[in-house]
């Protein structure tokens, strides 16, 4: 075991799985000379060189559309976004194209593509650049949707991603790439469509994803001062869901309670909410309860920003409703 | 036929399977579009009737290991690159014998075999996707082209430049073939664009550009000969625009009053297969009962295709989800 930041873990990752595979290449804006507007890609044009690290100009669609294409005819992109919030520049090649080809050509090409960058809120980068865009791709089939929470998930579901014969949206938390962990040392694969455990407990259960994943641990652990016995399910695999696990928590704890950063409407975790509702009624002993960010653009000012997020004391208050 | 193309001479067999292909593609869709009014054909069905000499032409010059990318007006492309009739038919019928098997139709024909890398149909957006095979090609040192068909009204969107200015950047050996049929659906160029030539988007990225005005499949496809043995040679861009004519609507589903019967009538003069049946006739006279007999066969390929499609199975349904994944 090593510690490392979830930048380093990702690093690693696409540095491994590049030695590994010389059909693996990185586009993007500012991939190479500048390092990686995240460094995310730190040294990995020395390391790849030019051929395999591409800057691009900006131009989203463009080479979001270069990856489907190479991905026709054999190789394994890796597109990167700056953030998931200029995805939407490009994401008729993500959903119109990647999504579809295999599909609609019956089987004949598949897409093996990874869409990666990172997502969410940050800290005061307003309106356009703290979208949670995970519920938008995860209502699409064609792609899986993968969202990692931790240093050790972030190597080891990128390293599968990039191993994937399905074009994989990845999306890292903007804000947490300095978050540090315990990486296993040597190759570490992590299974995509697995959600993990991250704190077993019996009392209720935590379903949470990406940012939200230390944010229940904490909340667990306060709980736990109480005499609360929390279980935190990190589903990290948005697309397909690992339902199994969600089946399995809830029958022991029979509450369950989503925590996303994304906004309420139509979001993944009112998708979650209705698949426990319709599938586990008998097991529950209280409403599903779905906390999600407040539904207006991101403010600016940083004490409305603040407002934005669920906040601890608000998840352990809706908690306790449920005992 | 230009001064070029005279001084050569064609085999005649070269010269009876160009024919034989180009009669394919009108009475594939002649054919298409007598099933569509039956209803046994749905969605959309846009024939490419009228345009055959740039499809065949271009095609035609490739090789094999090379790739075609086409827009959703993809039939005629796909019968050039020797796509199976029969299983364009069976697509259009939505049957699993189809060249999709059933699910993508019309718009969205599809052969991994001969390299023909879809029809789509969202305007634009398959320059990026044609230059990302091309870049395939630069990235493992290989030496195939692509060449990706589009309309004249897809010069406007963002994705057609984006894909422009990358292959133009990074040399990328693709050819967008912009296919002026001077009708963006209904919209005609001149209310669509400040210059009657779709060539002049080459310019900033910049791109060789070309305007060419022929409806002689020979004449396209001596000039797409050089062009892409150019580009085979020297990796880079071009852009080459011809400007040609559907006779049909938009779609089966467009009278296209925006036009006149008569503008229509007076493009018919120059038929890509009437200028080729004469200019195969001025080189071997005695090909008339040969070009009989290609009639003869073609009826009798079209028919089967027809055939096919309908003694074939629809899909089974409990196969709807396959292929959403690997």
């Amino acid at each position: 075991m090593k510690e490392l930041s979830i930048r380093e873990a990702l690093n690693e990752a696409l540095a491994e799985e590049m030695a590994r595979d010389d059909r693996v290449f990185l586009m993007g804006e500012e991939v190479g000379y500048y390092d990686g507007a995240y460094k995310v890609s730190r040294g990995l044009l020395e390391k790849f060189g030019e051929r395999r690290v591409i800057d691009t100009p900006i131009s989203e669609n463009g080479f979001a559309g270069i990856g489907v294409g190479a991905a026709m005819v054999g190789l394994r992109p890796i597109i990167e976004f700056m953030t998931f919030n200029f995805s939407l520049i490009g994401i008729d090649q993500v959903i119109n194209h990647a999504a579809k080809i295999r599909y609609m050509s019956g089987g004949q090409f598949t897409l093996p593509m990874v869409f990666r960058g990172p997502g969410g809120s940050v800290s005061q980068l307003a309106a356009q650049h703290s979208h949670a865009l995970e519920s938008f791709y995860a209502h699409c089939p064609g792609v899986l949707v993968v969202m990692p929470g931790t240093a050790a998930d972030a190597k080891g579901l990128l390293k599968s991603a990039i191993r994937n014969d399905n074009p994989v949206v990845f999306i890292e938390s903007e804000a947490m790439y300095s978050v540090r962990g315990e990486v296993p040392d040597g190759e570490y694969l992590t299974e995509i469509g697995k959600a993990d455990i991250k704190r077993k407990g019996k009392d209720l259960t935590f379903i949470c994803w990406s940012k939200s994943v230390p944010i229940c641990l904490k909340v667990a652990g306060l709980l736990a001062e109480e005499g609360i016995d929390a279980e935190v399910l990190d589903i990290m695999t948005l697309r397909p869901l690992d339902f199994a696990a969600i089946e399995q928590s809830i029958k022991k704890t029979n509450r369950a309670l989503i925590v996303q950063e994304a906004w309420p409407v139509a979001s993944f975790g009112s998708y979650v909410a209705a698949q426990i509702g319709q599938e586990l009624f008998d097991y529950l002993d209280a409403p599903v309860i779905t906390i999600s960010g407040r539904d207006c653009p991101y403010p600016y000012a940083k004490n409305l920003e603040n407002s934005m997020r669920p906040s601890i004391e608000h998840i352990i208050a809706q908690a306790k409703r449920l005992l | 036929m230009s001064t070029k193309t005279k001084q050569k001479t064609y085999e005649e067999k070269w010269l009876l399977d160009l024919y034989r292909k180009m009669l394919l593609m009108r009475r594939f869709e002649e054919e298409a579009a007598r099933a569509y009014t039956e209803r046994k054909i749905g969605g959309f069905l846009h024939l490419y009737i009228g345009q055959e000499a740039v499809g065949l032409g271009v095609i035609s010059a490739l090789e094999d290991k090379d790739y075609v990318v086409a827009a959703y007006r993809d039939h005629g492309h796909f019968l050039a690159r020797g796509g199976s009739a029969k299983a364009a038919m069976a697509e259009l019928y939505g049957k699993e014998t189809g060249c999709s098997k059933g699910r993508g139709g019309s718009m969205h024909f599809f052969d991994a075999e001969k390299h023909f890398l879809g029809g789509y149909g969202i305007v634009g957006a398959h320059a990026p996707i044609a230059a990302g095979a091309a870049f395939a090609a630069k990235y493992r040192g290989e030496n195939f082209v692509t060449v990706c068909f589009l309309g004249e009204g897809s010069v406007s969107i963002g994705p057609f430049h984006e894909g422009l200015c990358l292959a133009a950047l990074w040399k990328l050996p693709v050819i967008f073939i912009v296919e002026n049929n001077q009708y963006s659906m209904g919209t005609p160029i001149h209310r669509s664009l400040v210059t009657p030539n779709a060539a002049v988007r080459a310019d900033g990225y910049p791109m060789k550009g070309l305007t060419v005005e022929s409806d002689n499949v020979i004449e396209c496809h001596e000039i797409m000969k050089d062009i892409i043995s150019d580009v085979r040679k020297n990796p880079a861009p071009v852009l080459v625009e011809f400007k040609t004519y559907r006779y049909r609507g938009h779609s089966m589903a467009d009278p296209a009053k925006y036009r006149s019967k008569e503008e229509v009538e007076n493009r018919k003069q120059t038929d890509p297969l009437i200028l080729l049946k004469a200019d195969i006739l001025k080189l071997y006279k005695s090909a008339e009962s040969k070009l009989v007999l290609i009639h003869e066969e073609i009826e009798k390929e079209v028919a089967e295709s027809v055939a096919f499609a309908e003694n074939s199975a629809e899909p089974n349904l409990s196969t709807v989800e396959d292929n959403t994944y690997v």
